[in-house]
């Protein structure tokens, strides 16, 4: 039963990530690899505070205003790269964060990590935490979806899908792209940074081997199973990940095979990303029918 | 003068696209742009709309210098242009497409969508109705919500225009609007055209049905191989030895 807890709860942390990928992915059209970055900051922003006795909400707020931040100041010179080139740059600055996390000791004790990250309103830092965590959890990605709503489903979301379609096209009907773009990443960043906030405080622990290109494919993956450029999509995404990557678990697979089974998961996801290339391009839940 | 084009000049490489290019649109309400293929044309239209950089000369709109300023900013100041090819936005439905061009929308500010959610909605509608008078207008109404990607190729292009009035121009520079569109639309263009101008709007455009051009211009342009090579009323431009010569090559040649 805590195990299920457990699960919905990263799995709701995944949710507002994915969520958050999707407005620059799926809606604009963006190539974001770099996007743990921004998860990283908010989560790492957060802890830092809260360990130096901030209080945990206010330390919250600080990191996704940073990881917001740091999107706005990262989009600048990187929207100026086009297609390929702005995936790139993102690879390069989620890489780069990485680095920054793990060789900073004064600040962020390197590859230890931060261990004993306060939960807020005293949530029991142990198994008796889960339900009300669970709660808080609920809340914030409930509060991301109706953002992510409001943002999509009016005509600044419009615009989005007019600069993804065809950035000439927009140009020619006064859109000012680079500014569309720039308030896409701000937003996507910081909701990023709320994810990592999240996952922060529930986790209790964070070491920079926690924010690596593989959390950005896990996401990039939710995102594009679930359906890019839809409400819904990230959100099933997001559950269907996290809830087979934690069945996995459960399956009887002796330990010394397990160092093997590992990469064995980054094969399938791989596989699995390759497949919905191939059968269902526009996810499980298409964005428009074809 | 509406629009003045001023020692326009661009070069690709070797190729000099539009060599010194001087015109001006008074208040003439349907302008032609002809010549050959290749002779400058859609890339004057480019230098125009601030698509390509000029390498010399300048632009000015309505007594405003419009050279050099970004292609947004040029469409906002009320010059706007359509493409050569159809460039609907295939995965929107037509009345998207059509409310995507509204200039100055509130709600694609972040702010008056979270805080200003009413005045928003409100605008919204305004918009939703002004799109179906438009889709009435290019007789698309019943098409309203399918994807335009699924119309047919003249359809596309009746939205872009539909699109254009949409933005609400004080000049249009559609390139080739007919190209390529069966007969019935073309009069269905026309047409619009004509509504358009009737609401003062200015038109310039690039075509090569020469009938049509005599049927709708006041006024034409003619270049060849990057140069304006004569300016005048359509019947004109038919006459002149230049043009025909462009055309058609020299006479002795010909015989």
């Amino acid at each position: 039963m805590d195990y299920l807890l457990h699960t919905i709860i990263v799995a709701l942390v995944y949710t507002v990530f994915a969520l958050s990928l999707n407005l620059e992915l799926g809606y604009t059209g963006l190539y974001n690899f770099g996007h743990v970055a921004f998860f990283a900051i908010g989560a790492y922003a957060s802890a830092l505070l809260s360990l130096a006795g901030v209080p945990v909400f206010l330390g919250m707020l600080v990191g996704v205003t940073l990881a917001g931040m740091a999107g706005a100041l990262l989009a600048v010179p990187a929207l100026r790269l086009t297609g390929d080139y702005f995936g790139v740059a993102t690879l390069a600055f989620g890489e780069m964060m990485r680095l920054f996390f793990l060789n900073e000791r004064w600040l962020t004790k390197g590859p230890m990590g931060l261990p004993g990250i306060p939960r807020p309103l005293g949530i029991h830092a142990g198994v008796s935490g889960l339900p009300l965590y669970l709660l808080l959890a609920g809340f914030l990605a409930l509060a991301a979806f109706f953002t992510v709503y409001r943002i999509t489903h009016s005509p600044f979301g419009r615009a989005l899908k007019v600069v993804r379609e065809d950035e000439f096209v927009a140009q020619a009907l006064g859109k000012n792209v680079f500014s569309l773009k720039l308030r896409v990443v701000a937003v996507g960043s910081l909701l990023a940074g709320l994810a990592g906030a999240l996952y922060g405080h529930y986790i209790t622990y964070i070491s920079p081997s926690d924010f690596t290109l593989n959390e950005t494919i896990l996401v990039l993956l939710c995102v594009v199973l679930g359906g890019r450029g839809t409400q819904w999509g990230p959100v099933l995404g997001a559950f269907l990940i996290i809830f087979f990557q934690e069945f996995l678990r459960f399956l009887p697979i002796p330990v010394d095979f397990g160092r093997v089974v590992a990469p064995i998961q980054g094969m399938v996801y791989g596989a699995v990303l390759i497949m919905l290339m191939l059968k269902r391009p526009a996810g499980l839940l298409p964005e428009y029918k074809v | 003068m509406m629009l003045k084009v001023e020692n326009v000049t661009k070069s690709f490489g070797g190729l000099m696209a539009v060599f010194d290019v001087n015109l001006e649109l008074g208040y003439t309400p349907i302008t032609g742009l002809v010549g050959p293929n290749g002779s400058g044309k859609t890339t004057l239209f480019h230098l125009i709309t601030g698509f390509y950089s000029l390498d010399g000369g300048r632009v000015y709109f309505s007594g405003k210098e419009i050279s050099g300023l970004s292609p947004y900013v040029i469409s906002r100041m009320g010059v706007v242009r359509t493409f050569q090819q159809s460039r609907v936005l295939p995965f929107l439905s037509a009345r998207e497409n059509l409310l995507s061009a509204v200039p100055g929308q509130k709600g694609e500010q972040l702010a008056s969508l979270f805080f200003k959610p009413r005045r928003v909605r409100r605008e919204e509608k305004q918009n939703r109705d002004r799109a179906d008078e438009v889709l009435e207008l290019i007789r698309l109404a019943p098409l309203a919500d399918a994807l335009s990607g699924r119309l047919s190729y003249g359809q596309q292009k009746l939205l872009e225009l539909g699109r254009v009035l949409m933005a609400g121009p004080k000049m249009i520079l559609l390139d080739e609007p007919t190209a390529g569109i069966n007969p019935t639309l073309i009069r269905r263009l026309v047409d619009v055209l004509k509504t358009l101008t009737l609401q003062g709007v200015q038109i310039f455009l690039i075509e090569h049905n020469m009938p049509l051009v005599v049927e709708l211009c006041d006024q034409v342009f003619v270049m060849d191989s990057g140069n304006l090579i004569f300016s005048g009323s359509p019947a004109e431009a038919m006459r002149d030895p230049g043009v025909i010569e462009a055309y058609l090559g020299k006479a002795d040649h010909a015989a």
